[in-house]
């Protein structure tokens, strides 16, 4: 075990990228063998991930103390500039890590029914896997923005080669909008290098904790109007991935033209980059100024989830529809953020690892509808749990915990983030709790319309969800409903990383 | 009038400092000779001939080391800086030759000429990056343009070929007037055209005000940004790149590129510490000038091979930030990213050249449709190379482009690095279209099959792509060669 324990991350990482490798390198016409090293390879990464579960030691910080992080892996990349192979996981990295383990595995297990280019497509899903392990494992700044960018290309050509009708423009749209948002976190990036130095050896550094030690700033660092300025260029970098309002139009047409397994992955971790970017990065290295623009954030948190529902329940595609919900339950993670409280924080990141459970259920029965009858559309059905009450099922269990019903993470997440943001902001809570009166009222509409009334005799035939589709769904659901009975696990997992970032941003005022 | 007296020693080291231009100049007179005796059917032999005499002169680049040797009284010299663009250069050569193998059979160049007017274009680049003198870098120029007028022209019964070439042609010769006008002034005033001592000169503060040596400073200036063809200087760029025979076109782009640049490095970075600020405002407005409308003007294009000559305009702006920035940092950036471009420009106008079948409307962009799922290691290729020039990691454009902004971010020209991010963020746009094409378009009923290369051109083309990919994960050491390189300027 040695060897594996001292390189998990790197495994986790790259063991997807030598299936993606492998697959390219099979000769054509062997589909099935393509599927299965698919399978094998982003299975890998969940014993790993599980490993990491047991190992974890739950009661160290990290966050900003480079001997409190677990599974450090660190080495000298790129020396004249100082760029680290640096690894390393806390309490605010690995519920992601999990995650991304998890529905990459089922993402993969999801898109067994493609046909076209099965080879090109497993690869690319390979590929995204990569980068989006290695986006939540590094601690190295430019090591992180390589992974970011290294993500956007897989993405691209899987909603552009295997999307719907608009696709291109889809694809297009999404890889501007991020591309804008992450060549200005490279000029951040490199104000941060150019204005830090490494306390060790003097040098100039990459290396995100040293970024965060206020004391390795020099003068033109510490005037606080510059800061203002670096912290918004990495705010909008991250802004546009959450996606918060107003940068979050590509993500309905994204959504709507990718394939299912690739929305599954879009919504479920794709989105938490975003999240999880502020958390790892602009809170720690700007705290003066997140404070200072706590309040702007939680307006902002209260927009996503307002509009965000209002804009689902207009919505009659379902796919549209559930990505607008995505927007909104995204509102609760900068809102439980901007709190600054420890409750805030850990609901904060909770709804991030909860919600990417439920968004990846609600995208694959979409999906499971999309593939019978063709079409998404809410008022083209009726009565449909009359024909197919197991999947039925399933798409009430999934939305009953997606509009926070108690007894699903989503409750208790969402429970959290009131809990720690309304002693700070009163009104703008208030406003915010409004917002769930219209998630809960679109879901239940949406139900209505689809499952109940009258029966669409166009729909008197369809099939019902089969054995592969439940075992995808299966995993998200027990998981769901087991962190909503008993979320400590969890919880004790993330809340010591969680309550130092708090001390850490809290510690300037 | 006394005999001049001959110094055997001096003689013998001033020939080494050449050594790897003499090789280059003597496989070009071999190649004419041996065409004259040479049946038609073996003319491919002369490409091979060609191709063994470039390698044996990059093993003379690499042999000689980086050792600084002074040559004919400080004409040239053969330092870190002149080895590292003799490389960029040759490579640039040797893939082309590479190339030629296959091309020269279907448009007819295998001809004695192209091969040795390519060569002795060579040599005039190399001697462009070892000059020390600014009549050497003024030689070299002559030497490298006249036979790439010829190049451009090289097809004759195409139009736009001969468009092409009479419009650079007659730009070039105002340009060349330009720069030896700039050289008379220089040398008006300083009495010296010997780079180094002119660097030393300026740092006296009487030059650097010298409004006839500013003059001077200026139209050597134009004369190189001519030929790299930054904006306002770049009217004959896409004209000349679109009728050039397409190996000419992915010649001229990387390995002229690199040789002008070559001259205006050793130029800047020794002499613009005397001429700041001003300089330094021209360079920042010329960068901006040139990302921007080479930028904006690719967006627009149907025409794939004219997409990328005007990309390669905007590429030329990228490494002009690094100048811009006037410090090691800066010229070790531009030095990385001539070579990176080199090879992944070449690569890209390879493949190109593969699908698009004829000159002309063979390049026009519905002709890409479809091709990446018929023909996958062609549109895989193709991808990482526009992937690597739009600065996507972990390709090694990517990493150029990191340091050429880094380098300004550096040294306070934030604004100037923004500018240039947001103009790769453009240029993507219209790399991705052709991507686009290739992989989610549907092909078209009559759609040709691309050519199947030859051996020796897959091979270009895989070094091409082993490099852009290598280059971005393991740069280090290129990286350090190219700092060494600078820090070899500087001393």
């Amino acid at each position: 075990m040695g060897f594996i324990d001292s390189h998990i991350l790197s495994l986790m990482t790259f063991l997807p990228l030598l299936g993606g490798a492998l697959i390219l390198c099979l000769p054509k016409g062997t589909d099935n063998i393509v599927k299965i090293v698919a399978a094998v390879a982003s299975f890998l990464p969940i014993p790993l991930a599980a490993r990491l579960w047991v190992a974890f030691d739950r009661t160290v910080g990290g966050v900003n103390v480079a001997n409190q992080f677990q599974f450090v892996e660190h080495y000298s990349w790129i020396p004249s500039i100082n760029v680290e192979y640096f690894m390393g996981a806390d309490g605010i990295s690995l519920p992601m890590l999990l995650l991304t383990a998890l529905v990459s595995f089922l993402a993969v297990i999801g898109s067994w029914g493609i046909k076209k280019q099965i080879k090109g497509y497993m690869a690319l899903l390979l590929l995204l896997e990569t980068g989006m392990m290695g986006v939540f494992a590094s601690l190295d700044f430019f090591l992180f923005y390589v992974f970011w960018e290294v993500m956007l290309l897989p993405m691209y050509f899987l909603i552009g080669i295997w999307g719907g009708p608009r696709k291109e423009y889809a694809a297009i749209k999404f890889f501007l909008y991020t591309l804008f948002g992450s060549v200005l976190m490279l000029i951040v990036m490199l104000a941060l290098y150019f204005n830090s130095v490494n306390p060790e050896t003097g040098g100039h550094t990459f290396n995100m904790l040293h970024f965060m030690q206020q004391s390795a700033h020099n003068a033109w660092l510490k005037d606080f109007d510059v800061r203002i300025l670096l912290f918004l260029g990495l705010f909008i970098g991250f802004a546009i991935k959450v996606p918060l309002f107003p940068f979050h139009t590509w993500l309905p047409d994204a959504h709507v033209e990718a394939p299912t397994a690739i929305s599954v992955i879009l919504a479920g971790i794709l989105l938490k980059m975003g999240t999880y970017g502020l958390m790892r990065i602009s809170f720690p290295i700007f705290p003066d100024v997140t404070v200072w623009f706590a309040v702007p954030m939680a307006i902002l948190g209260v927009i996503n989830i307002v509009y965000g529902a209002l804009c689902a329940m207009a919505q009659s595609d379902l796919k549209k529809m559930v990505a607008y919900s995505s927007v909104s339950h995204m509102g609760f993670c900068l809102l439980g953020m901007a709190a600054l409280t420890p409750a805030g924080m850990v609901g904060a990141s909770f709804q991030m690892f909860s919600h990417g459970m439920i968004t990846s259920m609600l995208f694959f029965l979409v999906g499971v509808v999309y593939d019978r009858a063709h079409h998404r559309d809410i008022d083209g059905f009726g009565g449909l749990g009359a024909v197919v009450p197991v999947y039925t099922f399933f798409v009430t269990v999934a939305f009953f915990a997606s509009l926070g019903l108690p007894g699903f993470s989503g409750f208790v997440a969402e429970a959290m983030v009131f809990l720690g943001s309304f002693p700070v902001f009163r009104t703008i809570v208030i406003f915010a709790a409004s917002g769930i009166i219209i998630v809960a009222a679109f879901h239940l509409w949406a139900l209505q319309r689809v499952f109940l009334g009258p029966l669409n005799p166009k729909y008197a035939q369809l099939e019902e969800i089969n054995a592969r589709e439940i075992f995808c769904l299966a995993p998200l659901a027990l998981l769901t409903l087991y962190f909503g009975v008993n979320p400590m696990p969890i919880l004790n997992l993330m809340s010591t990383s969680l309550i130092k970032l708090v001390d850490v941003v809290k510690m300037v005022i | 009038m006394a005999p001049i007296a001959i110094d055997a020693q001096a003689l013998l080291q001033s020939t080494y400092s050449i050594l790897p231009e003499i090789l280059v100049v003597a496989t070009a007179l071999f190649v004419l000779f041996v065409d004259l005796i040479l049946p038609e059917e073996n003319k491919r032999v002369l490409c091979g001939v060609s191709i063994i005499g470039v390698a044996l002169s990059l093993f003379a680049v690499f042999s000689m080391g980086p050792a600084r040797i002074s040559g004919f009284s400080g004409a040239v010299v053969h330092d870190g800086l002149g080895a590292f663009f003799e490389i960029v250069i040759l490579s640039a050569c040797a893939l082309t030759l590479l190339m030629a193998t296959g091309y020269s059979e279907w448009e007819g160049t295998h001809k004695g000429e192209f091969y040795s007017l390519l060569l002795l274009s060579t040599s005039g680049m190399m001697f462009m990056a070892k000059g020390t003198d600014l009549m050497t870098v003024f030689l070299g120029l002559e030497t490298l343009s006249i036979p790439i007028y010829v190049l451009v022209g090289f097809h004759r019964n195409r139009m736009s070929s001969i468009e092409g070439a009479l419009k650079y042609f007659l730009l070039g010769a105002f340009a060349s007037g330009f720069l030896l006008y700039g050289i008379a002034l220089i040398y008006a005033v300083s009495g010296t055209t010997k780079i180094p001592q002119l660097a030393a000169m300026l740092l006296d503060a009487s030059l650097a005000g010298n409004p006839m040596f500013l003059a001077g400073a200026g139209l050597l200036l134009v004369g190189l940004a001519f030929k790299v063809s930054l904006v306002p200087f770049h009217m004959w760029t896409p004209d000349a790149y679109e009728g050039a025979p397409t190996l000419v076109t992915a010649f001229m782009s990387a390995a002229v590129k690199a040789a002008a640049f070559a001259a205006l490095i050793r130029f800047l970075l020794l002499a613009l510490p005397g001429m700041q600020p001003a300089m330094g405002k021209i360079l920042w407005i010329l960068a901006v000038l040139t990302m921007t409308v080479g930028n904006l003007s690719a967006l627009r294009q149907d025409n794939v091979k004219r997409m990328l000559a005007y990309s390669s305009i905007a590429h030329a702006g990228y490494i002009l930030v690094g100048m811009v920035s006037g410090d090691v940092l800066g010229g070790q950036a531009s030095l990385f990213y001539l070579l990176v471009y080199a090879f992944m420009n070449i690569g890209a106008f390879g493949v190109v050249m593969l699908i698009a079948q004829k000159e002309d409307e063979g390049y026009d962009i519905g002709n890409f449709a479809g091709i990446g799922f018929r023909y996958p290691v062609l549109g895989a290729l193709l991808t990482l190379f526009l992937v690597s020039l739009g600065g996507i990691p972990p390709t090694a454009g990517f990493i150029g482009k990191f340091y050429l902004f880094s380098a300004a971010v550096k040294n306070g020209y934030i604004g100037l690095a923004v500018i240039g991010v947001l103009n790769s963020a453009v240029s993507i746009y219209y790399y991705l279209r052709l991507v686009v094409y290739m992989y989610m378009m549907p092909a078209g009923a009559e759609a040709p099959a691309p050519r199947p290369p030859r051996v020796a051109f897959s091979l270009a083309l895989c070094a091409s792509a082993a490099v852009v990919l290598v280059l971005g994960i393991l740069p280090r050491s290129v990286l350090e060669f190219a700092e060494r390189s600078v820090l070899s300027l500087l001393m």
